[in-house]
């Protein structure tokens, strides 16, 4: 195998792989990190994003046109749903929200079932032949999720360093009793997580259906890497969802030098574990779970 | 007028009572400071004055106007601010991001705000880009009290600033105290380190088992035998 071949076919379908994980594993950093619980219903989310989007490209939508309506919509389901139901439990051992959320995410599974059928979907059909940069081949799919990926990530990062609600975010996280004594809205703060976190499902799913394909379960089935990439990065940390999401991604897609391809999907848990056990703070040193 | 006049508060966090009758007044530009042995209510007194007890009788008067039952963020607009103990920064953002969060209710032009938050603390001007949670303690509890006053309060309530400090930090945050009330602020603080703050403070109470033990100047309270064998060690 050349090392081109090594990039084509191993490197950037990692990488792809990775950057869908960051975008999941972002958002389940955001909700573990001011609102303190697991949340399990990520996954379904993020599948309810790529129909939605898969609804509108029906009605007509290009795809990547389709992406930010999707995200706008599935913001407001994460709205609704928090205000229907972790927002009751809040009082509650956070244990209960987690288990909540566990019913959430069969419930929108029930929903995208029941709308869309149990059969696989695409945006496009027909194959998409990649593009030759000088021996590196590329999709456009795979370059516009790459861009999508850098563009949520820069402009979360710029969000969350330099305005004023960006701030409340993190001083949520960081010291939740002393946000309150300055005055930061506690129910303002959920709100918004959930929006970002809503916004952030949506476009985890898109890229993961317009670079795979489209079934109910999708979702679900990229809950376990979502979960691994924010904790290998550090619970709480943007940055380290990011590291950990492109860390998961490559390393599933390596996994096929020392292990039969149908346990790539073990790799996730081979490196949550090996993390828990070895560094349970993540590689950037986030919150203790 | 005192600024701040508690009359006879009696309250706890849950059903049993903590303080049985407290009464203390701080006036404009005096550090008051509370005293007593362990378990005496000291902090919990404090915390009465911000809303963060249920209280079950008596009054709490703040500039004239009725606080007895207001939730901690209506008496926070209202211009008392309060550092607790522990967990008083953000650790995660920097010395300027702490400040900000400060300010967070206010709007408007703050500069004028970050000029005497840096006058008052000008160690940290240097170290504003840094995380809070890297300074040494004593410069963390400066930053805990400049994120306090960014809301430009009338009243400042520290509960026990010098906890776990050198000798050293003691002191420099005594001065800063002093600075502080010379700034036009007037402040209330429990401390553990009874000899010390009541030879810096202006007027003390010593309070024991949840209620007023003795009162007067710092100096009177240190040459009281009373006070003095009862926990000041001789």
């Amino acid at each position: 195998m050349t090392f081109l071949d090594f990039l084509n076919f191993h490197l950037v379908p990692g990488v792809v792989l990775g950057s869908i994980y960051a975008v999941g594993a972002i958002g389940i950093t955001l909700v573990f990190g001011i609102l303190r619980f697991a949340h399990f219903a990520h996954g379904d989310m993020a599948t309810l994003g790529a129909f939605v989007a898969l609804a509108l490209v029906t009605a007509g939508l290009t795809p990547w046109a389709a992406l930010p309506v999707a995200m706008v919509a599935v913001a407001l389901v994460a709205i609704g749903v928090d205000k229907l139901f972790y927002d009751y439990l809040k009082a509650r051992p956070k244990i209960m929200t987690v288990m909540a959320s566990l019913g959430v995410a069969l419930m929108l599974r029930a929903v995208v079932q029941v709308v869309f059928g149990v059969d696989p979907r695409t945006y496009a059909t027909g194959i998409v032949r990649p593009d030759d940069y000088f021996g590196l081949l590329l999709r456009s799919r795979e370059l516009y999720t790459l861009a999508a990926v850098i563009l949520i990530v820069v402009g979360l990062t710029l969000f969350l360093r330099h305005s004023r609600w960006g701030k409340a975010m993190r001083a949520m996280s960081d010291n939740p009793d002393l946000a309150r004594l300055s005055g930061v809205d506690n129910r303002k703060v959920t709100m918004l997580t959930w929006a970002i976190v809503g916004a952030l499902c949506a476009a985890s799913g898109f890229m993961l259906g317009i670079n795979t394909e489209l079934d109910s379960m999708m979702g679900w089935q990229v809950l376990l890497p979502m979960f691994a990439a924010a904790i290998l990065g550090g619970v709480g940390r943007v940055e380290g969802a990011v590291l950990g999401g492109l860390i998961v991604g490559v390393a599933e897609e390596m996994s096929i030098f020392i292990l039969p391809a149908q346990y790539k999907a073990a790799t996730a848990f081979v490196l949550l574990l090996l993390i828990l056990l070895v560094r349970p703070r993540g590689l950037l040193n986030g919150k203790v779970l | 007028m005192a600024l701040l006049d508690m009359q006879a508060v009696r309250g706890g966090y849950g059903d049993a009572d903590i303080l049985h009758g407290v009464s203390m007044t701080v006036g404009e530009r005096e550090i008051v400071v509370i005293v007593g042995p362990n378990g005496a209510g000291k902090s919990t007194a404090m915390k009465s004055v911000f809303g963060l007890l249920t209280i079950r009788g008596g009054s709490i008067v703040f500039d004239g106007e009725d606080i007895t039952g207001w939730a901690p963020d209506r008496i926070v607009q209202r211009g008392i601010c309060y550092v607790p103990q522990v967990d008083n920064v953000f650790r995660e953002m920097t010395v300027h991001e702490n400040f900000e969060m400060g300010a967070f209710l206010r709007r408007g032009d703050l500069s004028a705000a970050y000029d005497r938050i840096y006058g008052l603390f000008p160690d940290l001007k240097a170290k504003r880009r840094n995380l809070a949670g890297d300074l040494s303690g004593g410069q963390r509890q400066m930053v805990a009290m400049g994120r306090a006053l960014m809301l430009d309060p009338k009243l400042l309530l520290l509960d026990e600033p010098t906890a776990g400090l050198s000798p050293k930090y003691m002191e420099q945050i005594f001065q800063i105290t002093r600075d502080v009330r010379d700034a036009g602020v007037s402040i209330l603080l429990v401390e553990q380190h009874a000899k010390q703050a009541l030879a810096f403070c202006d007027r003390g109470y010593v309070l024991a088992t949840g209620a007023n033990r003795h009162e007067g100047t710092g100096q009177a309270l240190l040459a009281d035998r009373e006070v003095a064998e009862m926990f000041l060690g001789g």
